[in-house]
């Protein structure tokens, strides 16, 4: 029988076949913060169970954690309660911990595939639903609420009902100055934010073949953003290449073993999928949301859409309602619209590609004057390797804030906060109402796209600005 | 979790569509290592303004939460379905609902009710027009009911689900009745495959 990578990697961790009940699975690896984690470690306490395999899950502190002062403790007694509770778990229950500071700490996102903890083939589960970025490695990666949380950390396994398998292919080339996040955002366009419902994405075709591991994974990362369950790539030369060598990758033989296996982590050429889209990768150019859902997207070259243009009234409501939020008029070209703050972090577009993006484009010119910007590495591992390459002093020169890493302004847990009113350029993931902050009116763009931004002033291209 | 069988009373309309779980919770609530008191922080950023529809005392008492589509997408904080029940939610309506809310929903016994885009529709005109509409959801059953306005439909939901919310079934206790089966699989895993520390 022919299968989909994704019923590949499902059967493979088949404890137990379900009959009129989900199926159980175990979990290869489950990454803990501290935002999601608390109440599922209290849960064990009350009932007396042990973490049945502290070897596979790993912690870090990103959502709270301060992106300045990192040295001071943290100033929101609520945030600092947060992060300690999560310290106590993790002694208390023997799990390894990054901690602020720690150079292996940073976004949970970022630091398992650099770590090497995220491997092809495996499953991995957090708290936090950006877990398909993991997917990226041709992993099996989920978000899950708190209450499974709990269940993996008693048992290493989840009961699943089997999903739905979904082929999103991109064909042709990328024109010059797109990213992976256009891509995605392309993706988010076609799909809006339901498509995906009950489905593992998998992402297929030259332009996704030709990504580096950042850009693989800045695509994953938002399959939750259409709904789906989770979205992965089957992992091939560029993947192994990224895993050789790395803390937890397998060495000697058994990097051979492993590698054996890998090579038949990919869809049957027969298989057949539940659903499939395709895009024309050459039509795909830089992006910007203009709404309040990452659904609410279109080409930087366009202009702010009608609501009228939506024939589903429950969309053209969404729309209405998104443009009051936004204070954005239909039909203004979306490159005429001023920009207070711009946010280059999140575990979409945080890794050292996305800054060396960046600071490409920053390189020898300014920021706009008044405007705020906040540079965020996603790691501690991240930040040492763009410090080795000199980057903060780019981003200085040019008047952009270099930060400590974390979570940060992707959603506002930390003092990284916008005001009401503010607009803001951001690579993160989410242009929900409030996300960055009360009131606060974000717009998603690639990293590039996010710095030229800071030095025109209003939304703008690299090309834009010589 | 506590077994749940019928949801029966009356019901606010939440007449928008794509309520995010940031809306639903916004991320400063989120903080908090406790398991109660969400119930304030329950579309907090809404609750301000005086037209705000849990603000209308026409609905004070509702178990009911009938939204638009894409219902509780984003995500994964269940903070999202305990502030829905502890501000005295049984059940939420929608035609659509993000994927993992939904199943948060489901371990809490929060019931997720998903009908299609007409029922959703009829209902919200209903109670806007009815505050004192009342209205019926059978878990056994898998239906929603409400006779005044001749509404009867049913809605999706696994047969397992639907066994732990009568039952009001420990899902973790369900899973370590299989812990021969999970120390087998342990047995039979790669050695390559990467440990902590």
């Amino acid at each position: 029988m022919t299968r989909t990578l994704s019923e590949k990697v499902w059967d493979d961790h088949l404890v137990k076949v379900g009959e009129g009940e989900p199926d159980l699975l175990y979990i290869d690896l489950h990454l803990v913060h501290e935002v999601t984690s608390p109440q599922a470690f209290d849960g064990l306490r009350l009932t007396g169970r042990p973490v049945r395999r502290p070897d596979l899950t790993v912690a870090t502190e990103d959502h709270n954690v301060p992106t300045a002062d990192i040295d001071q403790p943290i100033a929101d007694p609520v945030s600092r309660i947060q992060v300690e509770t999560l310290r106590r778990n993790a002694d208390e229950f023997g799990i390894t911990l990054y901690p602020m500071g720690h150079t292996n700490q940073g976004i949970v996102h970022v630091i398992g595939p650099e770590l090497g903890l995220t491997q092809p083939g495996m499953t991995v589960v957090c708290g936090d639903s950006h877990t398909s970025t993991h997917g990226a490695f041709g992993a099996l990666a989920f978000g899950i609420g708190t209450s499974e949380v709990e269940h993996v950390l008693a048992t290493q396994t989840l009961p699943q009902t089997r999903p739905e398998t979904m082929s999103i292919t991109v064909d042709g080339e990328l024109p010059a100055g797109s990213t992976a996040k256009d891509v995605v955002l392309a993706i988010l366009g076609a799909t809006d934010t339901s498509g995906g419902i009950g489905a593992v994405a998998e992402f297929r075709g030259p332009v996704i073949e030709q990504l580096s591991m950042e850009g693989r994974m800045t695509v994953c990362n938002m399959s939750i953003e259409f709904g789906a369950k989770a979205g992965l790539i089957a992992p091939d030369d560029t993947t192994f290449a990224y895993l050789e060598g790395r803390p937890h990758s397998p060495a000697g033989s058994a990097w051979e073993a492993a590698l054996d296996h890998w090579r038949t982590l990919r869809t049957d050429p027969d298989a057949a999928f539940d659903r499939s889209i395709e895009l024309d990768g050459c039509a795909i150019g830089p992006h910007v949301t203009w709404g309040t859902n990452p659904g609410q997207v279109i080409q930087l070259t366009d202009v702010v859409p009608s609501p009228d243009r939506f024939d589903d009234p429950a969309q053209r409501d969404a729309a209405a309602r998104a443009l009051e939020y936004m204070g954005l008029d239909a039909g203004t070209p979306m490159r005429d619209v001023p920009v207070d703050t711009v946010f280059i972090g999140s575990c979409t577009n945080s890794r050292i590609e996305d800054l060396r993006a960046a600071a490409d484009v920053a390189r020898g010119r300014s920021v706009k004057q008044g405007m705020r910007t906040l540079v965020v590495p996603g790691s501690g591992q991240v930040k040492a390797q763009a410090e080795a390459e000199g980057l903060p002093e780019v981003f200085r020169a040019a008047g952009f804030d270099w930060r400590e890493p974390g979570c940060s302004m992707c959603l506002a847990m930390n003092p990284d906060k916008l005001a009401p009113g503010e607009r803001c350029a951001s690579t993160s993931n989410r242009n929900f109402e409030g996300r960055q902050g009360r009131g606060g009116r974000t717009h998603l763009v690639s990293p590039a796209v996010a710095a030229a931004t800071a030095i025109a002033g209003t939304f703008a291209t690299p090309t834009d600005l010589d | 979790m506590e077994a749940v069988r019928i949801v029966q009373g009356t019901a606010v309309p939440l007449d928008r569509s794509d309520v995010d779980t940031d809306q639903i919770i916004p991320s400063d609530w989120l903080k908090r290592v406790e398991r109660t008191g969400f119930e304030k922080g329950l579309f907090s950023e809404w609750r301000d303004a005086k037209d705000f529809v849990l603000n209308d005392e026409r609905f004070a008492g509702a178990v009911i939460l009938i939204g638009g589509p894409n219902f509780g997408t984003g995500s994964s904080r269940e903070h999202a379905v305990w502030a829905i029940q502890q501000y005295g939610f049984a059940a939420v309506v929608s035609p659509r609902f993000g994927p993992i809310f939904r199943n948060n929903a489901t371990k809490n016994g929060l019931v997720p009710v998903e009908v299609s885009a007409a029922v959703g529709e009829s209902l919200l005109r209903a109670v806007e027009a009815d505050p004192a509409l009342e209205i019926t959801i059978d878990i056994d059953r898998r239906t929603i009911e409400a006779p005044a306005i001749g509404l009867e439909a049913s809605f999706p939901l696994d047969d397992a689900v639907r066994e732990r919310l009568l039952e009001g079934l420990d899902d973790i206790g369900l899973s370590l009745r299989h812990v021969e089966a999970i120390d087998d699989f342990e047995t039979r895993r790669p050695a390559w495959l990467p440990t902590a520390g």
